[in-house]
Protein backbone atom coordinates (compact mmCIF):
# COMPACT_ATOMS: atom_id res chain seq x y z
CA UNK A 1 0.00 0.00 0.00
CA UNK A 2 1.13 3.69 -0.55
CA UNK A 3 2.09 6.20 2.10
CA UNK A 4 -1.31 7.67 3.66
CA UNK A 5 -2.24 10.85 2.12
CA UNK A 6 -1.48 14.32 4.01
CA UNK A 7 -4.23 15.09 5.83
CA UNK A 8 -5.78 18.37 4.77
CA UNK A 9 -8.19 20.94 6.24
CA UNK A 10 -11.29 18.87 6.94
CA UNK A 11 -14.54 21.27 7.64
CA UNK A 12 -16.12 19.84 10.65
CA UNK A 13 -16.31 21.53 13.71
CA UNK A 14 -13.72 21.14 16.70
CA UNK A 15 -15.17 20.11 19.49
CA UNK A 16 -17.28 22.41 21.95
CA UNK A 17 -17.86 24.61 19.11
CA UNK A 18 -21.29 26.74 19.63
CA UNK A 19 -24.31 25.93 18.14
CA UNK A 20 -24.57 28.05 14.82
CA UNK A 21 -28.24 27.79 14.40
CA UNK A 22 -30.60 29.23 17.77
CA UNK A 23 -33.21 26.39 17.00
CA UNK A 24 -32.25 23.26 17.74
CA UNK A 25 -34.20 20.11 16.51
CA UNK A 26 -34.53 16.76 17.98
CA UNK A 27 -35.19 15.52 14.46
CA UNK A 28 -31.99 13.68 13.79
CA UNK A 29 -31.80 12.08 17.31
CA UNK A 30 -35.49 10.64 16.86
CA UNK A 31 -34.02 9.40 13.22
CA UNK A 32 -30.48 8.00 14.91
CA UNK A 33 -32.84 6.14 17.24
CA UNK A 34 -35.73 4.56 14.78
CA UNK A 35 -33.41 3.21 13.00
CA UNK A 36 -32.00 1.04 15.83
CA UNK A 37 -35.53 0.43 17.43
CA UNK A 38 -37.03 -0.72 13.39
CA UNK A 39 -33.66 -2.27 12.69
CA UNK A 40 -34.12 -4.87 16.06
CA UNK A 41 -37.73 -5.23 14.88
CA UNK A 42 -36.98 -6.07 11.21
CA UNK A 43 -34.13 -8.74 12.38
CA UNK A 44 -37.15 -10.70 13.20
CA UNK A 45 -39.28 -9.86 10.45
CA UNK A 46 -37.34 -9.87 7.32
CA UNK A 47 -35.02 -12.36 8.37
CA UNK A 48 -38.06 -14.71 9.59
CA UNK A 49 -39.85 -13.60 5.88
CA UNK A 50 -36.20 -14.69 4.26
CA UNK A 51 -36.47 -18.07 6.32
CA UNK A 52 -39.82 -18.61 5.35
CA UNK A 53 -39.58 -17.55 1.53
CA UNK A 54 -36.48 -19.04 0.67
CA UNK A 55 -35.11 -21.59 2.67
CA UNK A 56 -37.89 -23.51 4.18
CA UNK A 57 -39.61 -26.69 2.79
CA UNK A 58 -38.02 -25.44 -0.98
CA UNK A 59 -37.71 -22.10 -0.75
CA UNK A 60 -38.64 -20.30 -3.78
CA UNK A 61 -39.63 -22.71 -5.57
CA UNK A 62 -42.87 -23.46 -4.40
CA UNK A 63 -43.87 -19.89 -4.09
CA UNK A 64 -47.20 -18.78 -6.53
CA UNK A 65 -50.34 -17.00 -6.29
CA UNK A 66 -52.13 -19.71 -4.59
CA UNK A 67 -48.68 -20.01 -2.01
CA UNK A 68 -49.41 -16.22 -1.06
CA UNK A 69 -53.32 -16.15 -1.22
CA UNK A 70 -53.05 -18.08 1.28
CA UNK A 71 -50.94 -16.42 3.42
CA UNK A 72 -52.52 -13.26 3.17
CA UNK A 73 -55.98 -15.06 4.44
CA UNK A 74 -54.49 -15.09 7.87
CA UNK A 75 -54.50 -11.92 9.73
CA UNK A 76 -51.30 -12.60 11.19
CA UNK A 77 -49.31 -12.76 8.05
CA UNK A 78 -51.08 -9.99 6.93
CA UNK A 79 -50.19 -7.82 10.11
CA UNK A 80 -46.81 -9.47 9.38
CA UNK A 81 -46.33 -8.09 6.12
CA UNK A 82 -47.74 -4.68 6.64
CA UNK A 83 -45.57 -4.01 9.62
CA UNK A 84 -42.66 -4.89 7.65
CA UNK A 85 -43.21 -3.29 4.40
CA UNK A 86 -43.86 0.53 6.34
CA UNK A 87 -40.78 -0.73 8.55
CA UNK A 88 -38.57 -1.58 5.90
CA UNK A 89 -39.23 1.47 3.59
CA UNK A 90 -39.18 4.21 6.48
CA UNK A 91 -35.79 2.79 7.62
CA UNK A 92 -34.37 2.22 4.23
CA UNK A 93 -35.74 5.70 3.17
CA UNK A 94 -33.81 7.29 6.10
CA UNK A 95 -31.04 5.77 5.32
CA UNK A 96 -30.86 6.68 1.73
CA UNK A 97 -31.94 10.21 2.84
CA UNK A 98 -28.32 10.20 5.26
CA UNK A 99 -26.41 9.00 1.93
CA UNK A 100 -27.81 11.66 -0.11
CA UNK A 101 -26.55 14.00 2.63
CA UNK A 102 -23.11 12.44 2.70
CA UNK A 103 -22.46 12.43 -0.86
CA UNK A 104 -25.18 15.16 -2.87
CA UNK A 105 -22.60 18.61 -2.27
CA UNK A 106 -24.98 20.71 -4.32
CA UNK A 107 -27.77 22.27 -2.18
CA UNK A 108 -29.90 21.88 -5.37
CA UNK A 109 -28.84 18.05 -6.19
CA UNK A 110 -29.23 17.36 -2.51
CA UNK A 111 -33.06 18.41 -2.25
CA UNK A 112 -34.00 17.37 -5.58
CA UNK A 113 -32.40 13.77 -4.99
CA UNK A 114 -34.17 13.29 -1.61
CA UNK A 115 -37.70 14.53 -3.46
CA UNK A 116 -37.09 11.75 -5.83
CA UNK A 117 -36.52 9.52 -2.58
CA UNK A 118 -39.82 10.29 -0.81
CA UNK A 119 -41.83 10.18 -4.07
CA UNK A 120 -40.59 6.96 -4.77
CA UNK A 121 -41.31 5.82 -1.00
CA UNK A 122 -44.41 7.01 -0.41
CA UNK A 123 -45.52 5.73 -3.47
CA UNK A 124 -44.03 2.07 -3.15
CA UNK A 125 -45.23 2.10 0.85
CA UNK A 126 -49.07 3.16 -0.30
CA UNK A 127 -49.24 0.23 -3.44
CA UNK A 128 -48.41 -2.14 -0.90
CA UNK A 129 -50.33 -1.40 1.78
CA UNK A 130 -53.14 -1.46 -1.09
CA UNK A 131 -52.35 -4.64 -2.60
CA UNK A 132 -52.05 -5.97 1.26
CA UNK A 133 -55.67 -4.70 2.14
CA UNK A 134 -57.31 -4.87 -0.89
CA UNK A 135 -56.31 -8.25 -2.45
CA UNK A 136 -59.05 -10.81 -3.59
CA UNK A 137 -58.14 -14.30 -3.69
CA UNK A 138 -60.74 -15.11 -5.95
CA UNK A 139 -59.39 -12.72 -8.78
CA UNK A 140 -59.27 -13.70 -12.76
CA UNK B 1 -22.10 18.17 4.74
CA UNK B 2 -18.83 18.43 5.32
CA UNK B 3 -16.69 18.66 2.08
CA UNK B 4 -13.18 17.24 2.43
CA UNK B 5 -10.93 18.33 -0.15
CA UNK B 6 -7.75 16.57 1.10
CA UNK B 7 -7.57 13.71 3.38
CA UNK B 8 -10.65 11.60 4.73
CA UNK B 9 -11.30 11.04 9.08
CA UNK B 10 -11.41 6.93 7.85
CA UNK B 11 -8.35 5.69 6.87
CA UNK B 12 -9.04 2.34 6.62
CA UNK B 13 -9.47 -0.68 8.80
CA UNK B 14 -11.74 -2.95 9.61
CA UNK B 15 -14.16 -0.03 11.82
CA UNK B 16 -14.29 1.60 7.93
CA UNK B 17 -14.81 -1.41 5.68
CA UNK B 18 -17.75 -2.76 8.06
CA UNK B 19 -19.29 0.61 7.82
CA UNK B 20 -18.83 0.67 3.78
CA UNK B 21 -20.29 -2.68 3.52
CA UNK B 22 -23.27 -1.71 5.86
CA UNK B 23 -23.34 1.01 3.34
CA UNK B 24 -23.42 -0.77 0.06
CA UNK B 25 -25.78 -4.06 1.43
CA UNK B 26 -28.77 -1.44 2.51
CA UNK B 27 -28.73 0.65 -0.70
CA UNK B 28 -28.80 -2.69 -2.35
CA UNK B 29 -31.71 -4.32 -0.07
CA UNK B 30 -33.54 -0.87 -0.60
CA UNK B 31 -33.79 -0.99 -4.14
CA UNK B 32 -34.56 -4.48 -3.97
CA UNK B 33 -37.56 -3.65 -1.58
CA UNK B 34 -38.84 -1.47 -3.96
CA UNK B 35 -38.51 -3.74 -6.77
CA UNK B 36 -40.38 -6.83 -4.32
CA UNK B 37 -43.36 -4.44 -3.67
CA UNK B 38 -43.72 -3.89 -7.24
CA UNK B 39 -43.62 -7.67 -8.43
CA UNK B 40 -46.02 -8.71 -5.43
CA UNK B 41 -48.68 -6.22 -6.66
CA UNK B 42 -48.95 -8.42 -8.90
CA UNK B 43 -50.89 -10.20 -6.65
CA UNK B 44 -54.10 -7.56 -6.73
CA UNK B 45 -53.54 -7.31 -11.20
CA UNK B 46 -54.30 -11.70 -11.41
CA UNK B 47 -53.07 -14.46 -10.55
CA UNK B 48 -51.04 -15.41 -14.07
CA UNK B 49 -48.97 -12.16 -14.05
CA UNK B 50 -47.80 -12.37 -11.04
CA UNK B 51 -46.95 -16.24 -11.74
CA UNK B 52 -45.32 -15.13 -14.48
CA UNK B 53 -43.23 -12.91 -12.78
CA UNK B 54 -42.19 -15.41 -9.48
CA UNK B 55 -41.03 -17.65 -12.29
CA UNK B 56 -38.41 -15.64 -13.10
CA UNK B 57 -37.52 -15.79 -9.71
CA UNK B 58 -36.47 -19.39 -9.60
CA UNK B 59 -33.85 -19.48 -12.45
CA UNK B 60 -30.19 -20.48 -11.86
CA UNK B 61 -29.11 -16.80 -12.33
CA UNK B 62 -31.59 -15.30 -10.06
CA UNK B 63 -31.55 -17.87 -7.59
CA UNK B 64 -28.01 -16.85 -7.72
CA UNK B 65 -28.73 -13.04 -7.11
CA UNK B 66 -31.22 -13.97 -4.12
CA UNK B 67 -27.83 -16.15 -2.49
CA UNK B 68 -26.72 -12.66 -2.60
CA UNK B 69 -29.57 -10.84 -1.12
CA UNK B 70 -29.71 -12.83 1.69
CA UNK B 71 -26.05 -12.34 2.81
CA UNK B 72 -26.54 -8.90 2.41
CA UNK B 73 -30.03 -8.66 4.55
CA UNK B 74 -28.06 -11.11 7.27
CA UNK B 75 -24.68 -9.09 7.23
CA UNK B 76 -26.45 -5.64 7.49
CA UNK B 77 -28.51 -7.51 10.25
CA UNK B 78 -25.80 -8.54 12.19
CA UNK B 79 -23.64 -5.79 11.56
CA UNK B 80 -26.49 -2.93 12.48
CA UNK B 81 -26.58 -5.32 16.21
CA UNK B 82 -23.00 -4.69 16.58
CA UNK B 83 -23.28 -0.72 15.74
CA UNK B 84 -26.48 -0.69 18.40
CA UNK B 85 -23.98 -2.74 21.13
CA UNK B 86 -21.61 -0.40 20.19
CA UNK B 87 -23.27 2.56 21.07
CA UNK B 88 -25.34 1.02 23.84
CA UNK B 89 -23.36 -1.33 25.69
CA UNK B 90 -20.99 0.22 27.91
CA UNK B 91 -17.97 -2.17 27.01
CA UNK B 92 -19.00 -1.88 22.90
CA UNK B 93 -16.75 0.12 22.01
CA UNK B 94 -13.57 -1.85 23.50
CA UNK B 95 -14.68 -4.84 22.21
CA UNK B 96 -16.26 -3.33 18.49
CA UNK B 97 -13.22 -5.34 16.75
CA UNK B 98 -13.99 -8.91 18.59
CA UNK B 99 -17.76 -8.53 17.09
CA UNK B 100 -16.58 -7.98 14.05
CA UNK B 101 -15.08 -11.40 13.88
CA UNK B 102 -18.10 -12.34 15.62
CA UNK B 103 -20.43 -11.01 13.11
CA UNK B 104 -18.14 -12.52 10.46
CA UNK B 105 -18.15 -16.54 12.23
CA UNK B 106 -22.28 -15.99 12.49
CA UNK B 107 -22.58 -15.18 9.03
CA UNK B 108 -20.72 -18.03 7.40
CA UNK B 109 -22.14 -20.34 10.00
CA UNK B 110 -25.80 -19.42 8.42
CA UNK B 111 -25.00 -18.72 5.28
CA UNK B 112 -23.20 -22.19 4.38
CA UNK B 113 -26.68 -24.29 5.35
CA UNK B 114 -28.78 -21.41 3.95
CA UNK B 115 -27.12 -20.94 0.56
CA UNK B 116 -26.89 -25.00 0.48
CA UNK B 117 -30.98 -25.30 0.88
CA UNK B 118 -31.70 -21.66 -1.26
CA UNK B 119 -29.42 -23.78 -4.27
CA UNK B 120 -30.72 -27.42 -3.91
CA UNK B 121 -33.40 -27.15 -6.08
CA UNK B 122 -31.43 -25.50 -8.86
CA UNK B 123 -28.28 -27.64 -8.43
CA UNK B 124 -30.54 -30.64 -9.36
CA UNK B 125 -32.61 -28.84 -12.23
CA UNK B 126 -29.02 -28.53 -13.41
CA UNK B 127 -27.16 -31.86 -12.63
CA UNK B 128 -29.45 -34.09 -11.92
CA UNK B 129 -30.94 -35.23 -8.80
CA UNK B 130 -28.42 -36.89 -6.62
CA UNK B 131 -31.36 -38.33 -4.30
Amino acid sequence: MSAPAQPGPVSIPAPRTPQRSSQRSNVELYSWLFMRVSGVVLIFLVLGHLFIMNILDGGVQRINFAFVAGRWSSPFWQTWDLLMLWLAMIHGTNGMRTIINDYAERDQTRFWLKMLLYVASGFTVLLGTLVIFTFDPNIG
Amino acid sequence: MASLPVGTLYRGGDGMWTWVLHRITGVSVFFFLLVHVLDTALMRVSPESYDLVIASYKTPIVNLLEVGLVGAVLYHALNGLRIILIDFWAKGPRYQRQMTWAIATVWFVLMLPGAFFMLKHTFEAMFGSTS
